[in-house]
């Protein structure tokens, strides 16, 4: 029996394991599910709206360190919030700015929120150096937790799942559940219906934007504790996020829930059997030749055009 | 004129950019340049290969891809997989505890040259290959996509995370592709020195002669009817498939033509730069080369050159003496030319270059005044101007 009590214990970890990489694609893919999925806004600066939500913590941190040290255990929830708005904020002026005005041209928007986080890398770099930074973590977010002697459950993974857990509940709530929520599905459903009821689809629009890029840095907090933060940190993941969002089908939520875990699980199952590189590779081209043969995703709602 | 040779160099106007190109490219550059920075400008223009087929699979067709890395690298990797065979005889590689194959296998204790590598002794075979193996990708690419009528949004994340797979691949692949340091110290071509001066001058015409065969191609299936279906399929696609045309088949079609421009492109770099790595794969410069295109004008084959050259040579001079303000100017740059300058150069030139160049010569004379930058009579009878004032 002992081997058995020993397989189940890899199995819980590598089940676990699966389960943090698919927490880390859906808190990134969330945010670019409202951007994309709701608003068909390609944001490739998505990535640096993650970035600024990891500095917003580092500095935060280093703050609460340098002058309040008493309030170090709990730092880490302004954090998140601070992260919330200071990259929400952000991502409103860049809606204001820039965004707002290519609407009618999605290829555009793309290339020119290149742009934006070419910039926003450089300007990263300028104010924090090229190197990598990490926020001190608090006592309890470190260590971990053995059910059984032979389980090994990170806290900081716990951590991270039980805030995506949240947030996704949230994102649900305010999308299915509330009036701004509606208003929302309505402008993207038809634009021009929207107006003529009264919907203020200029307004809805940016507050959407702004609601994506500040989950984008929840998730960016997030990340803090489990990886240091780096100016182009966001950008190596912005591929792997919207082929999830993608892959799910652009307008649904349950989509972009469902295919964060089916690509977080097939990577880790396959990262068992090869190494990094050929499992990204093989599940990524499998997303595509899926993809390709289902071009709506996983799952579509049927709008008329 | 013939009415072909005409399609060809289009019209006047055309004819005398293309005259006014090629003075700068074969006559201008040769003579003020030493041999060093000739070479640059040579590694520059196989990046305006690329750029010239964005400009018909982009700017004609509407179908943005950001894998254009990934065909300019297939192409260079071919070529580069041949020199290498080359450089690496069983005399020059004695040294190693396997003579005869590449040294990165060797340090990768590969005993045995892998069979991918086996037909890339044959020159013939790796011409062949250099454009066969981009166009057949896109090919498969084009027809997986466009047969399934795939928007151009989810067209571009694909062919994105097509250039990504790619990249991991041949990083992952070390004793096969020389991962992240790619293929380096390719030194001979049959025998004949790649690396001095003058085989660097010879190769660097080969190079402007072979873009020039490429625009005038690109020219041809701008003025023939093809051209004017892409233009309206960019446009209203719908009515053209209710014209009843095979809108997926020219799609398809333009996407390989602008893959076998970029493959040609890589092949010359491989030849002219004596390496090729992944960094010319992956994401990033994929999308420059959508950069240059776009600074050129995306409309604008003689433009997408140009694009080329000056965001190059920015990039070379401004990473040299400023390289903190490089990111930030190319970011800014990318911006402005996407939301305020959509037709970059070219159409800058059209709208006001032009109107300067008539006053300059105090004479207007009239419509026909001379334009470098000018593109075929059909770029400037666009509607794409329409569409950037909301």
């Amino acid at each position: 029996m002992e081997w058995l009590s020993e397989f189940g214990a890899i199995a819980a970890m590598q089940g676990f394991n699966g389960l943090s990489v698919f927490c880390v694609l859906l808190l990134m893919a969330l945010g670019l599910a409202i951007i994309f999925g709701q608003m068909g806004v390609i944001n490739m600066a998505h990535g640096e709206f993650l970035t600024i939500g990891a500095y917003t913590t580092y500095v935060v941190s280093v703050l609460t360190e340098q002058y309040a040290p008493f309030f170090g255990p709990y730092y880490f929830f302004l954090a998140i919030v601070l992260s919330f708005f200071i990259a929400g904020a952000i991502g409103w002026l860049a809606e204001w700015a820039m965004i707002s005005k290519l609407y009618q041209r999605p290829l555009d928007t793309l290339l020119a929120t290149w742009g934006l986080s070419l910039v926003m890398q450089q300007a990263f770099r300028s104010i924090f150096g090229a190197r990598e930074v990490s926020a001190t973590l608090p006592e309890w977010l470190m260590g971990s937790w053995n059910p059984t002697e032979a389980i090994d459950i990170p806290r900081n993974g716990l951590f991270v799942m039980g805030l995506t857990v949240l947030m996704t509940g949230m994102i649900f709530l305010m999308l299915y559940r509330s009036r701004w929520g509606l208003q929302v599905r309505a402008t993207v459903q038809n634009r021009v219906m929207s107006r003529a009821v009264g919907i203020n689809t200029k307004k809805v629009d940016r507050m959407t934007f702004a609601l994506g890029c500040g989950v984008a840095g929840v998730a960016g907090a997030a990340f803090t504790t489990i990886g240091s933060t780096g100016p182009t940190a966001g950008s190596l993941y912005i591929v792997d996020t919207f082929l999830v969002v993608v892959f799910g089908g652009a307008s649904s939520l349950l989509g972009t829930i469902a295919s964060a875990f089916s690509i977080a699980q097939a990577q880790s199952l396959m990262e068992f059997f090869m190494s990094g590189s050929m499992a990204k590779v093989f599940t990524l081209s499998a997303v595509i030749l899926i993809l390709m043969l289902r071009p709506q995703g996983l799952f579509s709602i049927k709008v008329r055009k | 004129m013939n009415p072909t040779l005409d399609k060809f160099l289009g019209g006047k106007q055309g004819a005398i950019g293309l005259a006014v190109l090629a003075t700068l490219i074969l006559v201008v550059f040769p003579l003020a340049l030493d041999a060093f920075r000739l070479n640059m400008v040579g590694k520059y223009l196989t990046y305006a290969f690329v750029a010239v087929g964005l400009v018909l699979c982009w700017g004609y067709g509407g179908i943005l891809s950001l894998g254009q890395g990934v065909f300019f690298g297939l192409g260079g990797y071919c070529m580069a997989m041949f020199l290498k065979l080359e450089a690496s005889d069983p005399e020059s590689t004695k040294i190693q505890s396997t003579p005869g194959i590449p040294d990165f296998m060797d340090w990768n204790q590969i005993t045995e040259l892998p069979m991918l590598w086996q037909p890339f002794h044959s020159f013939g075979f790796t011409l062949l290959a250099v454009i066969a193996v981009p166009v057949i990708l896109a090919l498969v690419i084009g027809v997986a996509m466009f047969k399934r009528r795939v928007g151009d949004v989810y067209f571009s994340i694909v062919t994105q995370a097509i250039a990504l797979i790619l990249t991991v691949l041949i990083i992952g692949q070390q004793g096969l592709t020389g991962g992240v340091n790619g293929i380096t110290d390719l030194k001979t071509l049959m025998g004949w020195d790649i690396r001095d001066d003058s085989s660097k001058m010879i190769l660097y015409f080969i190079n402007a002669f072979l873009l020039f065969g490429c625009i005038l191609i690109g020219r041809f299936i701008l003025a023939s009817k093809l051209g004017r279906l892409l233009m309206a399929m960019r446009d209203k696609e719908e009515r053209v498939r209710f014209s009843g045309y095979d809108v997926a088949s020219f799609k398809i079609f333009v996407f390989c033509v602008a893959a076998a421009f970029s493959a040609i492109g890589g092949a010359m770099f491989a030849l002219q730069v004596g390496f090729m790595s992944p960094s010319f794969v992956g994401i990033v410069p994929s999308i420059e080369m959508v950069i240059f295109a776009a600074v050129g004008g995306r409309m604008s084959l003689l433009g997408a050159v140009y694009g080329a050259l000056l965001v190059n040579y920015g990039k070379t001079y401004f990473s040299e003496t400023f390289p903190e303000l490089w990111l930030y100017l190319m970011g800014g740059l990318f911006i402005a030319v996407v939301m305020y300058f959509p037709n970059g150069l070219a159409g800058l030139w059209e709208s006001h270059g032009r109107k300067w160049l008539g006053k300059l010569a105090r004479k207007p004379a009239a419509p026909a005044t001379p334009a470098p930058v000018a593109e075929a009579p059909v770029a400037s009878s666009q509607p794409r101007e329409l569409e950037t004032t909301p």
